[in-house]
């Protein structure tokens, strides 16, 4: 009992990577940088964001020795100013907003949908450039200086104040604004127009259903960053007025438009990452889902609500009470949706059988983490508390939890699930799940203290403290460290596997989806004949009868 | 999920729909016969109505570019529905900005 798994190797002595696969189908790096092949592209933007995050990663842990002590000693104020905003500009846009669809979903939704490929392989590719372009226009932004405005671009320091490098920055995020729309605009028509025969939209994996309300979040919403950073730029340049008083402007509009698309972006950002929790949660309790239908729609609902709660972000800004109230009661019914999806997976747990492979530890992680940071995200959309809490500590927490413990819990859980497809071989499962464990413990020492900083008051974004906030900073800096060994380790022991690991075989973890069924890693072309779905998602007695039936014609 | 029971209609619907240049050159005609109204309504003072009617007739210009120049109007209704959702968001988007200013004037409560 104690090592019970679900993981069912093929025999090591004679197993065999195939040799006919979308990897060395074709060799040297013009066939990778002009490739057409989700899988490829999925692999670009997988080594390309990895390394984003790692520069992001850095910055951070600048942040965290800056505020190891009250006082302003490494490095001066506005040099920690130029840190943490660079540090949000690159893990949002740079890591969280491509992480889970760009990589996992570019390489599985295809398949899962019983597609050769996305139906534009071209923008796909043309997305991944604009990506490498906007990351080059972030780099270059950094090295001449950086940017101090925050993650957020607010007006009018951005417009009128800062000598910094707002223009190239703000261009930056407008290409990769176009890079996350060409990926949501292929996956909208992939899953309309490239479904194989039998695959009714209730028979999608609800990873494609999640990844689906993200891309019609990324195709309504970033042309509204786009535009509104546009505009920041000419004010800047040209002193158009839009958001400038004197000139009839408002720089509340600034808020209006960015948070119009921001608010709507964290769930760009996590919606993809619950996709990867309901494949997970159900291939390790080997159950289907608990209401599908319910989980699938929420995922719709938190799109269509997810456009009218922005201005919650602005309760102390000076909009109208009335308006912060409208806003505030439309952010408590967003809350509602995410609640039934946590619910679901609670109920996709119960009297399944359950084992604790890795994918899965990172996914009870994100369960556990996300509940905590939807919750505070309520106590926030409340505007009595608000008024306390915003700008402070608290709402640092706050989406540290939903988008460091909830996506990038997800987005790990996803790479280790879809890693012996990906690359044929599995990773080693004790390192892996004790780094799971680790970054479980590093990050909740990292931002629970946070929540308490918060509440006693501790303002966001400043250098230096007063010396009684010490002892939890203290804390949160420790805990950093330990999450860092934690998210250094998987990108060890994952590059070790790439050579070392052992051969995965087509479906080690027993799973129903349609990428399980074929070979791993998968022919350029996914399936040699197109597939016919002829039963329901997470359908494991289905998985059970086919292979009775390959083991009796064996 | 309208999908499925109009996916038949939706093909036949796709076969790709010629439009006559009679068509298209009536359409051009008028996009610049109401560029030239815009230029001229610019010249008579009509106090808030300068902005009004400047963007009532762009409205007009961009659907018709929409409807003709982009096909909107012989394409599937899926297509149709993703144009109108744009629609909708942006309604959203004005709707809500606005009220917020409109509301600022009644004061506290
Ligand atoms: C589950 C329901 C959620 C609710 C009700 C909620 C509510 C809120 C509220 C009211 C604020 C504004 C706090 C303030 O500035 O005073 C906020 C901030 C924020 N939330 Fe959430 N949130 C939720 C989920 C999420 C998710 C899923 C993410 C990301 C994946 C997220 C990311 C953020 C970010 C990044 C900020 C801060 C932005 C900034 O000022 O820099 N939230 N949330
Ligand atoms: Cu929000």
């Amino acid at each position: 009992m104690s090592t019970a798994t679900i993981v069912s190797l093929p025999d090591q002595s004679t197993a065999r990577i195939p040799k006919v696969n979308f990897l060395t189908k074709e060799n040297g790096l013009l066939s990778w940088l002009l490739t057409g092949d989700h899988k490829r592209i999925a692999t670009l933007y997988l080594i390309s964001i990895t390394f984003f995050f790692f520069i992001g990663g850095a910055l951070a842990a600048l942040i965290r020795l800056q505020l190891l002590t009250p006082g302003a000693e490494l490095m001066a104020t506005d040099t920690y100013d130029k840190v943490f905003s660079m540090h949000g500009l690159i893990m949002v846009f740079f890591f969280l907003v491509p992480s889970v669809p760009a990589t996992i979903g570019n390489f599985v939704i295809p398949i899962m949908v019983g597609a050769k490929d996305l139906a534009l392989p071209k923008i796909n590719l043309l997305s991944w450039y604009l990506y490498v372009i906007a990351g080059i226009m972030m780099i270059y932004t950094m090295s001449v200086g950086g940017v101090d405005t925050g993650w957020t671009f607010t007006t009018p320091l951005s417009t009128h104040y800062l000598n910094t490098h707002v223009v190239s920055a703000g261009l930056a995020v407008f290409v990769a604004g176009f890079s996350s729309i060409f990926t949501g605009l292929n996956f909208i028509v992939t899953i309309h127009k490239m479904r194989c025969p039998g695959m009714t939209w209730f028979r999608l994996p609800l990873f494609v259903w999640s990844n689906y309300a993200a891309s019609v979040l990324m195709v309504l919403g970033t042309p509204v960053l786009a535009i509104t950073l546009v505009l920041v730029v000419l004010e800047r340049t040209l002193g158009i007025g839009v958001f400038d008083p004197a000139k009839g402007g408002d720089p509340l509009l600034f808020q209006h438009l960015f948070w119009f698309y921001s608010h709507p972006a964290v769930y760009i950002m996590i919606l993809p990452g619950f996709g990867v929790i309901s494949e997970v949660v159900s291939t390790f309790s080997r159950k289907r889902v608990f209401g599908y239908t319910a989980v699938a729609f929420s995922s719709v609902a938190i799109a269509v609500f997810g456009f009218f709660v922005w201005a919650h972000h602005m309760f102390i800004m000076g909009i109208s009470n009335y308006s912060a109230l409208v806003f505030s009661l439309l952010t408590m019914l967003v809350a509602v949706p995410s609640a039934i999806k946590i619910y679901n997976w609670a109920f996709t747990l119960y009297k399944g059988s359950i084992t604790f492979e890795t994918p899965m530890l990172y996914a009870l992680g994100f369960m556990g983490l996300f509940t905590i940071g939807g919750l505070t995200g309520v106590f926030l959309g409340s505007t009595g508390t608000d008024i306390h809490l915003t700008e402070t500590y608290f709402v640092v927490a706050h989406f540290h939890f939903v988008m460091v413990g909830g996506m990038l819990m997800s987005f790990l859980s996803g790479i280790h699930f879809w890693w012996p497809k990906w690359t044929g071989r599995m990773y080693p499962e004790k390192i892996s799940q004790f780094a799971a464990v680790v970054t479980y413990i590093g990050f909740n020492l990292t931002f629970f203290p946070q929540f308490i900083l918060g509440m006693l008051g501790m303002p966001r974004r400043y250098a230096s403290y007063p010396p009684e906030f010490q002892v939890l900073n203290v804390f949160s800096t420790a805990g950093a460290t330990v999450l860092g060994v934690g998210y250094l380790l998987p990108l060890l022991y994952l590059t070790w596997s790439l050579k070392y690991g052992a051969i995965a075989g087509e479906n080690p973890w027993q799973a129903t989806g349609l990428e399980w069924q074929i070979q791993s890693p998968p022919l350029t072309e996914n399936f040699a004949e197109t597939p016919i779905m002829d039963h329901e998602a997470y359908d494991y007695d289905w998985l059970e009868r086919k292979q009775a039936s390959e083991v009796a014609s064996v | 999920m309208i999908e499925g029971t109009h996916e038949h209609k939706d093909e036949t619907e796709e076969q790709i729909h010629i439009v006559s240049p009679r068509i298209y050159i009536l359409i051009g005609a008028t996009l610049l016969i109401l560029t030239g109204t815009t230029a001229a309504v610019s010249f008579v003072e009509l106090g808030p109505f300068n902005v009004v009617v400047a963007l009532a007739i762009a409205v007009i210009k961009a659907m018709l570019v929409v409807l003709f120049f982009m096909h909107l109007r012989y394409s599937p209704r899926l297509t149709k529905l993703t144009a109108i959702s744009g629609i909708f968001i942006f309604l959203g988007l004005i709707s809500m900005t606005l009220a917020d200013y409109i509301s600022r004037a009644w004061g506290r409560w």
